[in-house]
């Protein structure tokens, strides 16, 4: 008996020890980051995780500041991100309801094309995209051209078809029996109920465009349209090297492009769910 | 009929956007194409798999997909490991669950210049890692070590991932019965045996689609060798497919070498992938016999 509760307890404490550390694990470099951002003299010795009274400050953020202008750097950021958002509501949300409650020509098509994007590897095209939206279609230093990609977010069309799906055939039966079309029934029966779908579709959507460096960086060649991730990319692979602190002043330009991100999960972070997560990659 | 307009402007996107693309890297690759101003009208002249032979005469793109593969070894076997436990302890935790779900997670959602930026002040010459090493350090250090950068950059996207990969565990690891688990423990597995005979087997499928994913991911590096080896360096040693293509496609103006260079990548995660499958059938016919 005695025996036994030792065991549960020691099993206990391996349990939360293990967690705790992985924890840590996650946790350590972030909170670096910020430390980092906020030394006046980069201070890497092992006594630098505690931030010290007189080694401390917010000049970094001055600096970086005046390295790449940060408001206009993340109003792109807010642009293309909400811009992807928004196309990929407004366009992936009707083709998600057709996928899961509709028969039409062409259906396997759109459900074979979808999952065939989700899994191809986006380099592939990188070129042939890149002279595509820079050539024919004309949009170099264009907000729509550095959307253009991420404009539909396949993760959330499949949490969108998911979410149809699982509502109860009852409920479209009624509305048709009442004479209401496909349409009115999307509008009226199905359309405000998805309001959970919706957000769970519109974090995880944010995310991608937000921290992306690739795309936006090879279709922007005017600093004024980059969004953040690129203006702060290119200051560490080409003039950080020219900075007192160049540790400090990048770190800083880290702490201002992870904040929103990480704010806007905690906030967010019930529409985080595993089964969310799982339907935009289970199939 | 309705779906069909539902979806009409969906499947506009993907043709737009993916078809074309797709299509149009096909033919660049064979051509001997060379960028020009809008509207103006250059010869590209058919070249067959010249660009092909450019392409694979580099010993940079070898380089490129061996680091695949190291980023694979490194990769996948961590990711498996530690996600799988970590979501199998997540599930049983009673309390904090919250908490330690979003601490893993965070990582995820944090932009990769962002992460660079830490890993590039941790891993620097005299940098946090070194002190703690002390006389341990690596020499020469470790963003410029050619053995130890690709090492670094492995490390680096699985502990950013890895929170990802525990969240995909943990929803299969809720879908198991916690009837199967009483069974046994009344069979006397302890912990670890039923971790091993029960949980293993049941999360083989988000297995497979973790291997797939760290596949995809391999191949699409860009910003990390980009950024936190300067380009691919210390000579090649974290040069990724897609940093190549850029290189070629874009910064030395060979854009049919670069398109084919992707080409050549997609064939290389089909075999890849394929062989993965292959092994897995081997594995399963084995563990049948």
């Amino acid at each position: 008996m005695r025996n036994g509760q030792y065991g549960r307890t020691l099993r206990r404490l391996t349990t939360y020890g293990f967690v705790t550390l992985g924890a840590l694990a996650s946790i350590f470099p972030l909170y670096y980051m910020v430390v980092g951002s906020l030394q006046l003299r980069a201070d890497s010795a092992f006594s630098g995780l505690i931030p010290k009274a007189g080694n401390l400050g917010l000049q970094n953020y001055r600096d970086v500041n005046k390295a790449i202008s940060l408001l206009p750097s993340l109003g792109n950021s807010a642009i293309f991100t909400l811009g992807t958002v928004v196309l990929t509501i407004v366009v992936g949300l009707p083709a998600g309801y057709a996928l899961a409650r509709l028969r039409f020509p062409g259906k396997p098509a759109v459900a074979g094309g979808l999952i065939l994007v989700l899994v191809l590897p986006f380099q592939v095209m990188m070129i042939p995209l890149y002279i595509l939206a820079v050539r024919d279609y004309g949009l170099a230093d264009n907000y729509l051209g550095m959307i253009l990609p991420f404009a539909v977010n396949p993760a959330a069309v499949l949490i969108f078809r998911q979410f149809f799906i699982s509502l109860p055939d009852e409920l479209f039966d009624a509305a048709h029996i009442d004479g209401a079309g496909e349409v009115r029934t999307l509008l009226l029966v199905a359309a405000p109920l998805t309001k959970p779908a919706i957000l769970t579709a519109s974090v995880i959507t944010f995310i991608g465009p937000w921290n992306e460096f690739l795309w936006p960086f090879l279709i922007t060649k005017k600093h004024s349209m980059q969004p953040l991730a690129v203006s702060l990319g290119e200051y560490v692979s080409t003039n950080a090297a020219t900075a007192a602190n160049p540790y400090g002043v990048i770190l800083a330009g880290a702490c201002v492009l992870a904040v929103p991100v990480i704010a806007l999960f905690l906030v967010a972070q019930r529409y985080f769910t595993s089964a969310a997560l799982g339907s935009g990659v289970k199939e | 009929m309705i779906g069909l307009y539902l979806t009409a402007p969906y499947l506009v996107y993907l043709v737009i956007v993916y078809a074309v693309p797709i299509i149009q890297g096909f033919r660049i690759s064979v051509l001997d194409y060379v960028y020009a101003a809008p509207g103006a009208s250059v010869p590209q002249p058919f070249v067959g798999l010249k660009n092909y032979r450019k392409a694979l005469s580099d010993p940079l793109l070898r380089r490129s997909f061996l680091n695949i593969l190291e980023f694979l070894a490194i990769n996948v076997p961590l990711t498996v490991i530690l996600g799988m436990t970590l979501a199998a302890v997540l599930a049983k935790l009673s309390r904090m669950k919250t908490f330690f779900r979003s601490a893993f997670f965070v990582p995820y959602v944090t932009a990769s210049i962002a992460v660079i930026g830490v890993w590039y002040f941790l891993f620097s010459q005299g940098g946090l890692i070194d002190h703690v090493l002390g006389s341990w350090a690596p020499n020469p250090s470790w963003l410029v070590n050619s053995k130890l950068a690709m090492v670094v950059i492995a490390l680096e996207v699985t502990w950013k991932q890895l929170g990802f990969y525990v969240l995909l565990y943990l929803a299969g690891v809720l879908l198991i019965p916690d009837s199967l688990y009483e069974a046994a423990s009344i069979d006397g597995a302890g912990p670890v045996r039923q971790f091993r005979a029960i949980t293993v087997p049941a999360l083989r499928n988000i297995t497979i689609l973790v291997t797939t994913l760290a596949l995809i991911v391999g191949a699409n590096l860009f910003a990390e060798p980009y950024l936190l080896t300067g380009g691919g360096g210390p000579n090649g040693a974290t040069m990724s497919p897609a940093l190549l293509i850029y290189q070629k496609g874009v910064e030395q103006g060979e854009p049919g070498v670069g398109a084919a260079i992707g080409v050549l990548l997609t064939l290389f995660i089909l075999l890849v992938a394929g062989a993965g499958a292959g092994a897995r059938r081997l594995v399963q016919a084995r563990e049948a016999a």
